[in-house]
């Protein structure tokens, strides 16, 4: 039987290990960890919570001008690349 | 030069892609979003030709765009920004919280801690991390590529990719306290909460 894994090791990965990243001789490690320790469990906890804090991120809405502006960009470039003439 | 049937093709491609493009932009460049969305279509109308699987434009775009990024990030004189290790790797958001403890009354502190910013907050913050580590995270996180898909479009080693993740979630969390430090939100939530034992 391996020896356990220290917190600060278990804590590294556990973000990888929530991505499903590490081998498996790491993400069992990780997983014996975490069957007996309270603290890491609550670690794991707030990763996962802070992975979708990160994955809700807004980067906005796209501005209604912008919009417009990439639409035209888009039917300009059509033309051009289609042989309708220079925009 | 586009044939005919392709030219309704990736304007409808476009269009539908835009508002997702431009997000992308927005969260890997802060600035200049419409700029490299514009140049990332002009490169992907030049090679709209070689796009075999149409219903995987979306992702095909997105890889596009990353590149223009990559690029243009290259050119730039100022070059990426490494953070030492030291710095960010003794940093945990959740040790901290337990031990600064900012919402003494709470229950449920680091998810109240997590809670207090909006969406918006986020942004600010992820655009405060140096673009070397902001992007695999935006990459990973908000658009779901895989970490080998990233360390292809980035032309970086696996290990690099995983090693510039690891530092860029230590950043964001560093990040995410500092700003809360700074925008007053500590303060803000504990008057809340005082607020609502008041009015029970």
């Amino acid at each position: 039987m391996e020896p356990m894994i220290s917190c600060a090791a278990a804590v590294e990965r556990l973000w990888a290990f929530l991505d499903h990243e590490l081998d498996d001789h790491d993400h069992r490690a990780v997983e014996d960890h975490l069957a007996f320790c309270r603290r890491c469990c609550g670690e794991l906890e707030f990763a996962k919570h802070l992975r979708r804090l990160l994955e809700t991120s807004g980067a906005g809405e796209l501005p209604p001008g912008v919009r417009a502006r990439l639409d035209r960009f888009v039917d300009e470039l059509t033309q051009t690349a289609g042989g309708g003439g220079t925009p | 030069m586009l044939h005919t049937s392709d030219r309704a093709a990736f304007q409808q491609l476009a269009r539908d892609e835009l508002a997702g493009l431009y997000a992308l932009a927005r969260r890997l460049t802060g600035r200049d979003a419409e700029d490299l969305v514009q140049e990332t279509l002009l490169r992907a109308c030049r090679s709209f030709a070689s796009l075999r699987d149409r219903r995987a434009g979306g992702q095909w775009l997105r890889v596009i765009l990353t590149n223009v990024w990559r690029d243009r990030l290259r050119k730039d004189s100022r070059g990426p920004t490494e953070v030492p290790l030291d710095d960010v790797e003794c940093f945990s958001l959740y040790r901290t919280l337990v031990e600064e403890d900012p919402f003494p009354y709470s229950d449920t502190l680091h998810l109240d801690f997590l809670g207090s910013f909006s969406e918006d907050d986020v942004h600010i913050v992820l655009q405060r991390l140096p673009p070397l580590y902001r992007a695999p995270l935006v990459l990973r996180y908000m658009e779901g590529f895989p970490t080998k898909q990233i360390a292809r479009v980035l032309e970086l080693p696996l290990g690099t990719v995983l090693s510039q993740l690891h530092r860029g979630r230590k950043l964001f969390e560093r990040a995410l306290w500092d700003y809360a430090a700074e925008s007053g939100a500590f303060a803000a939530c504990s008057a809340a909460r005082e607020d609502t034992s008041w009015s029970r």
